[in-house]
């Protein structure tokens, strides 16, 4: 197991009020929590995963996502059980698209 | 010696020598050609010389399991030095026959699931391999420089004077048959049954020289059934990117799709997605593929014409029945299927290839070849390969092929679209794009003269991963090439090292396009889209005539 912690600060676009919780704790799968907390238009994201050495690859994944949406006062919780990056960035992208446009 | 002193029969009178021992040998359990199971061995011994040229058929579907099994029991110290001719060797008796010192030395195309065990044997010298070849290859030297002196092969039945059905399964069967019995050599069947009367005649009996019934039906593999249910969202995605930045941009009605999950995905949303785009009429019309149980929903939803094949599929001879007008069924009403003339219109025919594959290069050259694994080309790189010698034009072509020469100072010619669709990593996180592939590494090891390379990357033209689509065609030079294909290649060290300011210029020109560059809706991309999600919507969409093999049932 291992802890990933990323922050950005200055994000431009909030998320709507509802939290989101997809995808599924199975093999090569993950689950990702988006929820709106006040932290002062920050987006932090935390990574729970039990494939350990990635920590450069979620980098450059979570910094592409960030760059994608620009989110503000989010955070970002995700257990990952071995996915690759395809199926991280989709993900995230599905769930922060319908919380976007929920605003 | 003067020319009328020259023996111009040798073949002939060898083959009539052959046929003399096998008679003496069998006496009265030879009824004109067919002779019993248990005394295969004998027929063997008889027609058998050392170091004959056999082609045994092993199809990558259909085997002659039974013949496999009888020539692997021979003595080799009577039988030995055989130069063995596979279109597949999926079998381990196939390995066997050379393990036991019978066979020396191999010609093939594909090895699959003996891939492992094949790299050993060559490697601990029991077999010399003359070359591994594509199917229409090794057809094509059939004909030329392979010629076979014995031909081993299955049919599913045959009348009393030796005549064949060979049914929906006839694969490489005419191919083989042809080069033996048209060259002085001598043709072994075994059949399934023995009856009155065929439904048809495949092979005319006057081909054939011995006919047995084996004591169970000869193997078949169910290689081309893909369960819907474990297809991926990012698999569904990629088909949208492929249907919507791919088939409909350049309206391809003719093609091949590859045996994946990835093109699986594609067949299963052309009646949601493609009917959802119009597309229905515009593209997917006419293929050149087996009958894959994922094309069923596509079948039924109107989208196919017609489908030619290179093989059957286990479970699907009921609905190809009821559906003459899309297969090519015989007057008996069951299909005939014909690898080698498949192949050729998948080569000559279609207007696009997609398939996928393990490892791309930077220069887009792509293999399946791992280490310790020799496992051949089988069919995909005629599919995937521009045919130089095609001269008629459509629409799909021409496009390709202008935007491949705009700007340069030569005359129109059109273009095969070649795809690989790849996800950038594969299971535990093995990159798809890699600097240098293993397949050098395997020439090495195996003494090959070229690395074995599935698609060359002069050929592909475009390649399609989760991140998007790059079009090599409108690629001016070899640095844009690269950088195009590091623009797809995602998280992997090849794509992590692309130039970005490149990169994006690159999705300025269209070179480079992302799902949302389509305008595709990621939200789109669940397995709602698949037109059927399981084995069992499969049988559904074909009005209960699709039934599945047993271990694909799963309820």
């Amino acid at each position: 197991m291992e802890t990933l912690n990323f922050r950005f600060e200055n994000g431009t676009r909030k998320i709507g009020l509802r939290p989101e919780l997809v995808g599924v704790v199975s093999s090569g799968n993950l689950e990702v929590l988006i929820e709106p907390v006040d932290l002062g238009g920050a987006c932090s994201v935390e990574i729970k995963t039990a494939a350990r050495g990635f920590g450069a690859i979620w980098e450059a994944v979570i910094g592409d996502f960030h760059k994608r949406w620009q989110l503000a006062d989010t955070r970002i919780a995700i257990n990952d059980m071995g996915a690759t990056p395809a199926v991280v960035s989709l993900r995230l992208d599905q769930a922060v698209e319908s919380m976007v446009e929920e605003r | 010696m003067s020319a009328t002193d020259q023996v111009w029969n040798r073949r002939q009178h060898n083959r009539n020598d052959r046929l003399l021992r096998a008679s003496n040998a069998l006496g009265d359990t030879l009824t004109g050609k067919l002779l019993p199971a248990t005394r295969i061995a004998d027929l063997l011994y008889a027609v058998l010389e050392s170091g004959d040229r056999v082609c045994l058929e092993g199809n990558n579907q259909k085997q002659a399991d039974f013949l496999s099994k009888a020539l692997a029991a021979l003595d080799p110290t009577r039988v030995h030095d055989l130069h063995m001719l596979f279109s597949v060797l999926a079998l381990p008796e196939h390995l066997d026959i050379f393990e036991k010192g019978i066979a020396s030395k191999l010609d093939f195309s594909f090895s699959g699931p003996q891939s492992g065990r094949l790299a050993k044997l060559a490697s601990a010298g029991k077999l010399n391999i003359g070359a591994i070849h594509t199917y229409l290859e090794l057809f094509g030297r059939y004909f030329i420089d392979l010629t076979p002196r014995v031909a081993l092969v299955a049919a599913q039945a045959a009348d009393r004077h030796g005549n064949l059905y060979t049914g929906p399964n006839t694969e490489d069967t005419p191919a083989i048959v042809e080069a033996t019995a048209f060259s002085g050599g001598i043709v072994i069947v075994q059949v399934n049954e023995i009856v009155d009367v065929l439904p048809r005649i495949d092979i005319p009996a006057d081909w054939v020289s011995f006919v047995v019934k084996a004591p169970t039906p000869h193997y078949i593999e169910p290689l081309f059934t893909r369960d819907p249910a474990l297809i991926s969202e990012v698999q569904v995605l990629m088909a949208m990117m492929a249907i919507k930045g791919i088939y409909a941009e350049y309206g391809v009605q003719r093609l091949n799709h590859g045996i994946g999950f990835d093109t699986a995905a594609i067949e299963l949303i052309l009646p949601t997605y493609g009917e959802s785009l119009g597309l229905r009429g515009k593209i997917c019309k006419h293929w050149a593929l087996n009958p894959h149980p994922a094309l069923i929903p596509a079948i039924e939803a109107g989208f196919v014409e017609s489908v030619h094949s290179f093989g059957s599929e286990m479970g699907m001879e009921n609905y190809i029945r009821a559906r003459p007008d899309i297969f090519f069924v015989g007057p008996d009403g069951s299909m005939r299927s014909n690898r080698a003339l498949s192949q050729t219109a998948g080569h000559y025919a279609c207007d696009m290839f997609i398939g996928s594959t393990l490892q791309i290069d930077l220069q887009g050259n792509s293999s399946t070849a791992t280490l310790g694994r020799i496992a051949g080309f089988g069919g995909a790189p005629n599919m995937g390969a521009d045919a130089r010698g095609r001269r008629h034009a459509s629409a799909t072509w021409l496009k390709a092929g202008q935007q491949a020469r705009a700007g340069k100072n030569t005359i129109p010619r059109g273009q095969k679209l070649v795809v690989q669709t790849v996800e950038t990593f594969r299971e535990h996180m093995q990159p798809a794009f890699v600097d240098k592939l293993d397949a050098w590494q395997l020439a090495e090891q195996a003494n090959m003269p070229i690395p074995p390379v599935m698609i060359y990357g002069d050929d592909v033209t475009h390649i399609l991963t989760e991140e998007g689509i790059a079009n090599l065609l409108l690629c001016r030079s070899d640095e844009e090439r690269e950088q195009a294909i590091r623009g797809v290649a995602g998280y992997t060290p090849v794509g992590l090292a692309r130039d970005k300011r490149m990169v994006e210029n690159l999705r300025d020109r269209g070179i480079i396009r992302r799902a949302e560059d389509l305008g595709i809706d990621k939200r789109l991309a669940t397995r709602d889209l698949l037109a059927a999600k399981n084995m069992k919507d499969l049988v559904r969409a074909s009005g209960g005539l699709y039934n599945p093999p047993k271990r694909f049932r799963n309820w």
